[in-house]
C-alpha cells in the first residue's frame, strides 16, 4: 500500500492499521479491536492513540513497534504511537467484524455486557463450534492474559475464549 | 493539588503489586496442579504489569524510568507492606494471602475510580475490571477448600490465622493518608479497611472458616515507612539478579 497522490487521509491511515494485528489473537487487527481512539494527520507527520486491552499486556509494545513499521513501510515520514489509558475501553466496543473473525479462528468472542462487569459474565462463553450457552468456565487464566478455557456441556469441545473485560 | 502525597500513594499501590506479583511467579513449575501453575502465573504477569502502569504515571511526574524505579532501589527505599514480603508458604498461606490482597485491591481500586487526581481515576477504572478474574480465582477456591475436606478446612483455618493478623498491614496510614482524602485522591486508609473487614469476613464465615481474633492490628506496621521484614531483600536480589549484571542494558 503506499500513500495516495492525494495525500495522507484517515481512511488510507487505518487501512493500513487493519494489516496490524494483536500478536497474541493474529487474526485481530487493531481497528477491529477497536483500540485505536484517535488519528492525527499534520503535514508528513501521523500521531496515533491507542488504549492497551490489557494493562499487562506484553503485546503492547509489538503492536506499538508494529503500527510505526506498517505506516513507515507504507511512505508515512514520521509516526508517533501514544499509549493512552484515558480513554475507556472494554471488549464491548470489539467490532462485530472482529467477533465474526474470532469465531472463525475458533474462539469465543467475549460476551457483551450491560453496566459493570460481573463474576456472573465471566462465567458465560458460547461454543465457538456448536454455538451452544450451555458451557462451564475450567479456568479463568489460559496460555495468555487475555484468554481463559471453557468447555462445552454440549458438544464436549473444550475450547478458548477472549475474556470479558 | 499536593503531588507529594501522590506520589507517595502511587509508590505504595505500585510496591504492594510488584512485590505480590514476584511472590505469585515463584509458584511457576510448583503448582498443587497444573492449573493453579498457569492461574498463578496469569496473576503474577498481571500484578507486575499494574505495578508498571502505576510506575508509568510516577514517571510522568518527575520520577526515574519504570525498570530504574522497580529494578534500582534499596529495600528501605521501597514502601510496600509486610504483609507482600512474607515467603509463599504452602498453598494454603498463598491461596489466603491472594484472597486477602485482592479483596483489598477491589475495595481500593473502587474509591481511586472516583478520585480526584485524574489519571489515577482513569487506571483504576481499568484495573478493577482485570482484578474481577483475581476475586473469581479467589472466592472460588478459599470456598471450595474450606467446604471440603476437614483436613482442607483445618489447613485453610492455619494458613488464615497466620495470615490475617499481616494482612491489616495493607492498610497501614502514612503521613499522607489525610490529606489524600481531603483532596479526594483516596480515602482514609482506616476506611478502606473497615469496608474490606466487613466484606471478607462475611465470606469466610460463609466458607466455614472462623475469623482470628486480631489483638494489635498495627502488629506488622512499618513497610510503607521502609521499615521491612527479613524477607524483602532476598527477595529483590533475586529479582534484580540479571538488571544487576548491566543496568544500562538495552533490552
Amino acid at each position: 500500500m503506499s500513500i495516495p497522490t492525494t495525500g495522507l487521509t484517515r481512511d488510507f491511515i487505518y487501512k493500513v492499521l487493519e494489516q496490524v494485528k494483536d500478536p497474541e489473537i493474529p487474526v485481530l487487527s487493531v481497528v477491529k479491536l477497536n483500540i485505536i481512539h484517535d488519528v492525527r494527520i499534520d503535514g508528513d507527520t501521523v500521531e496515533v492513540d491507542m488504549v492497551p486491552t490489557f494493562a499487562g499486556c506484553p503485546a503492547i509494545d509489538v503492536m506499538k513497534a508494529s503500527i510505526v513499521k506498517q505506516l513507515t513501510e507504507a511512505g508515512v515520514k514520521e509516526v508517533i504511537v501514544h499509549v493512552k489509558f484515558k480513554q475507556e475501553w472494554s471488549t464491548n466496543q470489539i467490532t462485530d467484524e472482529g467477533r465474526q473473525v474470532l469465531k472463525d479462528f475458533g474462539l469465543s468472542p467475549p460476551p457483551k455486557y450491560e453496566g459493570e462487569l460481573t463474576l456472573e459474565t465471566l462465567a458465560q462463553a458460547e461454543c465457538p463450534v456448536c454455538g451452544s450457552k450451555n458451557t462451564q468456565l475450567l479456568n479463568s487464566f489460559g496460555p495468555t492474559a487475555c484468554r481463559a478455557i471453557h468447555h462445552c456441556l454440549d458438544c464436549n469441545e473444550t475450547f478458548e475464549q477472549m475474556k470479558p473485560l | 493539588m499536593n503531588v507529594e502525597a501522590i506520589k507517595n500513594l502511587l509508590y505504595r499501590l505500585a510496591d504492594d503489586k510488584l512485590i505480590i506479583g514476584h511472590r505469585h511467579s515463584e509458584w511457576i513449575g510448583m503448582g498443587p496442579i497444573l492449573e493453579e501453575d498457569i492461574a498463578f502465573a496469569s496473576m503474577a504477569q498481571d500484578e507486575v504489569g499494574h505495578s508498571q502502569a502505576y510506575y508509568r504515571i510516577l514517571h510522568e511526574l518527575g520520577e526515574g524510568e519504570p525498570d530504574q524505579i522497580a529494578f534500582n532501589r534499596k529495600a528501605q527505599d521501597f514502601t510496600c507492606c509486610q504483609f507482600v514480603e512474607f515467603p509463599i508458604e504452602d498453598y494454603a498461606f498463598s491461596l489466603v494471602r491472594h484472597y486477602l490482597f485482592d479483596m483489598a485491591d477491589k475495595v481500593r481500586l473502587q474509591a481511586l475510580k472516583a478520585s480526584s487526581f485524574e489519571p489515577l481515576a482513569a487506571l483504576a477504572t481499568k484495573l478493577a475490571r482485570e482484578e474481577k478474574y483475581h476475586q473469581l480465582h479467589a472466592q472460588t477456591f478459599v470456598q471450595q477448600l474450606g467446604r471440603s475436606t476437614e483436613e482442607a478446612r483445618l489447613r485453610m483455618q492455619s494458613a488464615l490465622n497466620e495470615a490475617y493478623p499481616m494482612a491489616f498491614s495493607m492498610f497501614e496510614p502514612t503521613v499522607h493518608t489525610e490529606s489524600l482524602a481531603k483532596e479526594g485522591v483516596q480515602p482514609l486508609e482506616d476506611t478502606l479497611m473497615k469496608q474490606w473487614r466487613v466484606e471478607v469476613e462475611a465470606f469466610l464465615r460463609s466458607s466455614n472458616l472462623q475469623i482470628p481474633h486480631v489483638e494489635d492490628l498495627s502488629s506488622y506496621f512499618g513497610g510503607r515507612s521502609g521499615h521491612h521484614t527479613e524477607f524483602l531483600q532476598p527477595l529483590l536480589s533475586e529479582m534484580t539478579e540479571v538488571f544487576a549484571i548491566d543496568p544500562t542494558a538495552k533490552w
